[in-house]
């Protein structure tokens, strides 16, 4: 059985995102890198449909510069064999279509069973990697997972999916790609010894020359879509504070307020 | 030379979602200002009567691909009949919904057409033919406006519950065409085993029009029940912080947030949620926010439009009762 996990790294959510000078970026001098936490799963849930089968290669794939070697690291060192590194900055600020054709690159020159991406990412929150890459590879896709059964003959794969007031049960044949949402496991922390062997296992910087693309085909001169510029979100405007001198004063003020000044019930 | 405007509606159980109606008046709206026609395509299966009630809400043609294999709703089969319907016509802006099932269908649509999809989108601006989108980028944190400058046709997912419903005109009229549905193997090989309903019979939070909402504050998951309360007064869905959920107390699916749902209802009701960035990120568009919570100097405060200080415990129940009140 051979797993691929995409992975991408992502400002921590707690992060304070403030636009760049240039108005179409972020500044990300304080910003602190994390692998994206939909990732997370997917590294998890590979490892273990590896654990549960007793044997097979669980592979990561990274894409941007230097600092993704870190989360490639941590994906070792919760158990991942592998990790291929797309590092080249022709590939870099590509969009989804642009990034999944580099992706698609690395894991084709590899054998590949199943292959995980995280439903979207938290920063740019596209969600359409995982969609594109089933498309480059032409595998079926299975979205958004928040569990995952393999067939006693690893021939066929069911995920449980939520959507607007119901849930899915829908099954694939493999090789398939699984997108992962919150819910599908709890993703292991690194153990020290996982954390001392990721230092030797493989780890393979590619540049797009080495996957057989040209620097048109990914990255932001191989994307359709652009980025315009970017703006905060709308000011709200100050709110005000409920006042009363009891918990029976302010609930009935509230309401009243919600009733007669922002008329919404 | 592309042109037109299509939009792809969305059906489930042969029934036309509200984000259908949503995405052709906005079409509409569109090739009103660009002198284009508006095309709707509805997928399914003896979905033909249930296509015609998008006819008042404003397309000059009605694309209607039915097949007995697209009655549910899967990512292949889906993606091969309109990839080859939109080869076939060439439109030139093609807007789907940004739904569970309309976010991955535009997706691998996109992909298999080889252009660009913004995703999630919150407005839409036509400038010299360049439909400029506007979409939400680290959960609201900032703002991007988008285009595809060259790609054909230029995709977008629209959020949904974001952009009107036009007024239905009953007078119009729309020429319905029938589209050819074959299906390849290789386009079959996903299914829908099973649809469980969802038992709580609850609005999703990202279609309620109100959220109570509880974190780290609520202290147990029994307390929830609090909210439960109110929110079966009001008619609300109850969403949770990410520490609400991370303690175990709510499901993941209840999740407010950067990592969880984004949602903009009409009243969103913070219980006990002190107003993490992530969190704030999650629920900063809905249009009336309400704080409740024991600290003043809680973040949440700076995004309410109305906050009190004070116990939850005692402050929600005196809201549910106040609220039956105007409600009986």
């Amino acid at each position: 059985m051979n797993i691929l996990a995409c992975i991408k790294q992502v400002p921590d959510t707690e992060a304070q995102i403030k636009i760049d000078s240039g108005g179409k970026g972020i500044q990300t001098a304080d910003i602190k890198w994390v692998m994206n936490p939909y990732d997370e799963f997917g590294v998890e849930e590979a490892l273990r449909l590896k654990e549960k089968a007793g044997g097979g290669k669980v592979t990561v794939v990274g894409l941007g510069p230097q600092r993704v070697v870190e989360s490639l690291r941590t994906a070792l060192a919760m158990g991942a064999d592998e990790a291929i590194h797309i590092d080249d900055p022709a590939a870099d600020g590509g969009d989804s279509l642009a990034t999944a054709r580099a992706l698609a690159a690395a894991i084709k020159a590899v054998p590949f069973d199943l292959v995980f991406c995280g439903q979207r990412a938290v920063d740019n929150d596209n969600g359409q990697v995982g969609a594109a890459l089933s498309e480059l590879l032409n595998i079926p896709l299975l979205s958004v997972a928040t569990k995952v059964d393999l067939s006693e003959n690893k021939t066929k794969v069911r995920i449980l999916r939520s959507v607007e007031g119901a849930n899915w049960v829908l099954e694939s044949t493999l090789p398939v790609l699984i997108t992962t949402q919150k819910g599908l496991n709890e993703p292991r922390y690194a153990s020290l010894p996982g954390i001392m062997k990721a230092k030797k296992k493989p780890l393979a910087a590619k540049k797009l020359g080495d996957l057989g693309l040209d620097p048109g085909q990914a990255g932001e001169a191989g994307s359709k879509i652009k980025i315009l510029g970017l703006t905060p979100p709308p000011e709200r405007k100050s709110g005000q504070m409920v006042s009363g001198e009891t918990p029976q004063e302010k609930g009935a003020g509230l309401v009243k307020l919600l009733r007669e000044e922002a008329k919404i019930i | 030379m592309a042109k037109g405007i299509w939009i792809i509606a969305e059906q489930r159980g042969g029934n036309l979602r509200k984000i259908s109606y949503e995405l052709t008046s906005e079409g509409r709206r569109l090739a009103d200002q660009s002198g284009q026609p508006l095309a709707a395509v509805v997928v399914g299966s003896q979905i033909g009567e249930e296509a015609k009630k998008l006819i008042p809400y404003g397309p000059d043609t009605l694309y209607v691909a039915d097949d007995p294999a697209l009655a549910d709703y899967t990512p292949e089969a889906y993606t091969a009949v309109l990839a080859d319907l939109i080869k076939k016509h060439e439109p030139d802006i093609v807007l789907l919904g940004a739904s569970a099932q309309g976010k991955e269908l535009a997706a691998k649509l996109a992909a298999r057409l080889e252009t660009g999809m913004a995703q999630d989108c919150v407005s839409f601006r036509l400038e010299n033919g360049l439909l400029i989108a506007k979409r939400p980028l680290y959960a609201g944190k900032v703002y991007a406006e988008v285009a595809s400058e060259t790609a054909r046709p230029q995709m977008a997912a629209a959020r949904p519950n974001v952009l009107a419903v036009a007024e239905p005109d009953p007078g119009r009229q729309a020429e319905i065409v029938a589209v050819p549905v074959e299906l390849k193997p290789d386009d079959l090989r996903t299914t829908l085993v099973e649809l469980l309903p969802d038992a709580s019979g609850k609005v999703d939070l990202t279609e309620a029009t109100f959220i109570v909402s509880g974190g780290r504050g609520m202290k147990t998951a029994e307390n929830f029940q609090v909210l439960e309360e109110l929110a079966g007064v009001i008619g609300a869905s109850v969403g949770a912080s990410r520490s609400a959920v991370d303690a175990g107390w709510r499901s993941h699916t209840d999740q407010v947030g950067q990592t969880g749902k984004v949602v903009c209802p009409n009243l969103y009701i913070a219980c006990g949620i002190s107003g993490a960035i992530q969190h704030l990120a999650g629920m900063g568009s809905s249009k009336v926010i309400v704080a409740i919570n024991k600290d003043p100097d809680a973040p949440i405060f700076q995004k309410a439009d109305y906050g009190i200080v004070g116990d939850l415990f005692e402050i929600v129940p005196v809201l549910k009762e106040e609220f039956k009140k105007i409600l009986s």
